[in-house]
């Protein structure tokens, strides 16, 4: 299905997010679109698949101009979009999901469906248990259930908003592997994304967005210092890990055991020191997420014990660990980390403890506005921080953490991020572990994992081994990932 | 944002009445009653007399306080249904503690003391649903409407048993508490201004803990999304407990109101939360949570309610009529509303 944009003009209050986009794109084919946070990606993709309507300009589908009303509308029209956070129903089953928004029948053949749904998930080698809970899986696995689910609904165009941004290596490269294979099959994929080595490898043609307009369309042997002047006018120079000396334990945990409805870890030790960086690597849902969490009270290890500074917080409330000055983020933006009715600046006064009872909004405001200001936020304080872009949800969450933790437990801290902020983020950091922070990070991209930890642990199936990064090529840590080494 | 809502909200709430008002009419011409007739006998019997607005004022206030109660509980994500107990719970205990010392204080004393005896009252019931939904995992809808079955069962047995009247232990209540532990009305004005003025002073303080306090930030964040809300380290548990504890306690304060109140019967009946807990539901939700129109909502609501209880006596028609037009009007404006943020989510 071919399709075109021509003139999309989209405002929302003071910013105009798409200012007369015109695009065009084959059919069968896959098309990147790239652009730096807030650039209007997006909100170009949710004007397609019938989430938005333009203010003005128009659609067209195999030269017919059409105009939908709603996502289920553009739907049966064949257009169908996979959000950068997932908007499924994580309290029902894979199962249910998958039905949901399926032709209406009387009475549901669940056996049937069942089988539907693994042919179509085998074709791609997905794995979905179609009875498990959607709260259960991963977002790859989130992914991979939506991806499948539009398959099902008869989708020719499938529009995927920064899809890699959580996934494992492994789960990246299934996506992959489908996405060639729909494009085979004649259908046409749009791919946003900021990773530049990910769109040269996967699409055949690019389309840059800058502040809302086109700023550039290249086929795919375009060098990287060229999409790199469309996207940022300039071409950046990346930063240097610089030395860091490691103070006292932060954090030690002893022969902990872990566990949760699929996975054990059991009888981990591990020390970090003030001012070091470890990174946790491994296929999703292989252990990473239970002991980040574990470290932030949210979960009860089965046995061992966790200090932070020389206290034993085993089985201490949450409170306790905020107290003990850690800051945790999680990985699901507006599910866990932030709340979208709320304003950034309520936020800030949200985060606030102190013994008055009224809140101070002047100085909650300036508070905001100093954060905007150093973390870079395309927003105002008054801006409700569902209504700000991915990457600016991201740098919004990032200003939040306590400003002088001990600890800091990340889930895919840069995640949606551009080069340049996912740089700049990782400065501030740094900037932190200099004064002593510890810092634990869970990651999916192989790259930042050797570029910015001091250590890394592996984790396969509930087992950890460690890494040191010094010295370290990415083709180790690959393997490693995959599982060599853990017998 | 302003001229937004002018331009776009207002326009919507007169579409739901007009639209509640048209869809009783039909009601109304479906049960062969003239609709006009109705309407007007209605608002005659709201506001035909002063003697009738006062009779509309004091219905006012005990609305006026359970509406800022459950601005509290639905800012936090709470279904209060349990606030038609609370309200029986604060009558409770504002009557046991007048008996025992109603001959013992002077009555000013007297009265404050109730005052606060009905604050207990209803927010220990209301802290029951806390504990039910935090201990039991008990929903608080249904914990809520358990417990108003238990508070008026237990005003049932106070009224025959311990509490009966001397001689004859009869439904209709206990003994009636002479006129000096009355709130005091204006001679020819049976309205008490100290009434109103609770309920005005309830929203108003309601209003602004909510918008700029740290509690009300934390209860709305709670409410919002609970989670993410815990994870910024909001104490969630410590914060709905003390959500139903207020507004319990102001539901009981209402409780306190039916009892001393100037149109009140002065003593402990059954049923004496009269549904002002399940109406103060509708008016919340009409107002949108906004505490400012829950004022004049609650006020048309206390008019329709009083000016319907002509109905049966000048048109053998039943006083429900009454609510039939309040309940249209809900539903009509949840329906608007529903359409309304369906458009805003197509635009941005
Ligand atoms: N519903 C909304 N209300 C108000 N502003 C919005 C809304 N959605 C997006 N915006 C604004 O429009 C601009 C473009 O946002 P968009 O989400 O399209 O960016 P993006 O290119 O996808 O960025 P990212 O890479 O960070 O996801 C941003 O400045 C954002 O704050
Ligand atoms: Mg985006």
């Amino acid at each position: 299905m071919k399709v075109e944009l021509k003139d999309i003009h989209k405002r929302f209050g003071p910013i105009q997010a798409n200012d007369g986009i015109t695009l065009s794109i084959e059919p069968g084919t896959l098309h990147g679109l790239l652009g730096e946070n807030g650039a209007g990606k997006s909100t170009l993709m949710k004007v397609l698949s019938g989430f938005l309507s333009p203010d003005r300009g128009e659609i067209r589908l195999d030269n017919k101009t059409i105009r939908f009303d709603s996502p289920a509308e553009a739907v049966a029209l064949g257009v169908g979009m996979l959000h950068q956070d997932p908007l499924d129903f994580p309290a029902l089953r894979v199962i249910d999901n998958f039905l949901l928004g399926s032709p209406r029948e009387f009475l549901l053949d669940r056996k049937y469906h069942q089988t539907r749904l693994a042919e179509l998930a085998n074709r791609f080698g997905f794995r979905l248990d179609p009875e498990a809970r959607v709260s259960e899986l991963s977002i790859g696995e989130r992914q991979q259930l939506e991806i499948v689910r539009l398959l099902a609904l008869g989708v020719n165009v499938l529009i995927l908003d920064e899809p890699t941004t959580a996934i494992s290596t492994q789960q990246r490269e299934s996506l992959f592997r489908a996405l060639s294979q729909l494009t085979e099959e004649g259908k046409t994929v749009i791919f946003v994304s900021h990773k530049l080595d990910e769109v040269k490898s996967l699409c055949s043609k690019v389309t840059v967005l800058a502040h809302g307009r086109v700023t550039g369309e290249a086929a795919m042997d375009c060098p990287t210092k060229e999409l790199v002047k469309m996207m940022f006018g300039q071409v950046l120079t990346v930063g240097k890990r610089c030395e860091v000396r490691l103070g006292e334990p932060i954090l030690e945990l002893q022969n902990l055991s872990l566990s949760d409805w699929r996975l054990e870890v059991k009888d981990l030790s591990l020390k970090v020191q003030a001012g070091e960086v470890v990174g946790l690597a491994g296929l999703e849902g292989s252990g990473q997420q239970l002991v980040l969490r574990a470290c932030a009270g949210l979960l009860r290890p089965s046995a061992g014990r966790i200090w932070i500074a020389h206290r034993d917080m085993t089985g201490r409330p949450y409170q306790d660990f905020i107290e003990a000055s850690i800051g945790y983020m999680p990985a699901a933006r507006l599910e866990e980390g932030l709340i979208a009715g709320m304003t950034l600046a309520e936020h800030i006064a949200l985060t606030e403890r102190g013994p008055s009872l009224f809140i101070d909004w002047t100085m909650a405001v300036e508070r905001a506005s100093q954060r905007i200001r150093e973390f870079n936020i395309k927003g105002q304080p008054t801006t409700f921080v569902g209504n700000l872009s991915g990457g600016n949800q991201q740098r919004t969450l990032l200003s939040l953490l306590p400003s002088q933790p001990k600890l800091l437990l990340m889930e895919h801290p840069t995640r949606g991020l551009d080069m340049e902020s996912m740089e700049y983020i990782w400065r501030l950091l740094q900037a932190l572990t200099q004064q002593g922070t510890a810092i634990l990070f869970i990651s999916s991209d192989p790259e930042e994992l050797l570029e910015r930890s001091d250590r890394i642990a592996i984790f396969f199936g509930g087992k950890v081994r460690m890494m040191d990064t010094c010295g370290a090529s990415l083709f180790d840590l690959g393997e490693s990932i995959g599982g060599k080494g853990f017998e | 944002m302003n001229k937004e809502f002018i331009r776009r909200i207002i326009p919507l709430q007169i579409a739901a009445i007009l639209l509640a008002l048209s869809l009783s009419a039909v009601i109304l011409t479906i049960l062969s009653i003239s609709p006009i007739d109705a309407f007007s006998l209605i608002l005659s019997g709201a506001f035909g007399s002063p003697a009738k607005l006062a009779y509309v004022l004091t219905a006012w206030a005990p609305l006026l306080l359970c509406s800022a109660g459950l601005l509290v509980t639905f800012a936090a994500g709470l279904w209060n249904i349990g606030i038609e107990g609370q309200v029986v719970m604060g009558a409770v205990f504002a009557t046991g503690l007048m008996r025992i010392l109603q001959d013992s204080l002077p009555p000013s004393a007297v009265l404050l003391l109730a005052a606060l005896a009905g604050l207990l009252g209803g927010a220990l019931w209301g802290m029951l649903v806390g504990g039910l939904r935090r201990y039991g995992s008990v929903n608080e809808i249904f914990g809520g409407l358990g417990l108003n079955f238990i508070a008026g069962s237990l005003t049932v047995y106070l009224i025959l048993g311990p509490w009966k009247r001397p001689g004859i232990g009869s439904t209709s209540g206990t003994e009636p508490f002479p006129p000096s532990l009355w709130l005091p009305g204006f001679k020819d004005f049976q309205a008490s201004p100290i009434e109103m003025i609770l309920g005005l002073i309830a929203i108003a303080s309601v209003a602004i803990a909510l918008r700029d306090t740290h509690f009300g930030l934390r209860l709305r964040a709670v409410g919002m999304n609970m989670k993410a809300a815990f994870l910024k380290g909001v104490p969630v548990d410590q914060d709905l407990f003390l959500a139903f504890g207020l507004c319990g306690a102001l539901a009981g304060l209402a409780g306190w109101v039916l009892i001393v109140g100037t149109s009140a019967r002065h003593n402990l009946y059954p049923l004496i939360s009269s549904g002002y807990g399940y109406l103060a539901i509708l008016v919340v939700l009409l107002a949108n949570l906004k505490p400012f129109w829950s004022v004049p909502i609650s006020f048309s609501f206390a008019a329709i309610s009083m000016g319907s209880l002509q109905l049966p006596l000048q048109r053998q028609l039943d006083s429900s009529l009454g609510g039939v037009i309040q309940g249209m009007l809900v539903l009509s404006v949840l329906v608007i509303n529903g359409i309304r943020s369906r458009w805003l989510r197509h635009e941005g």
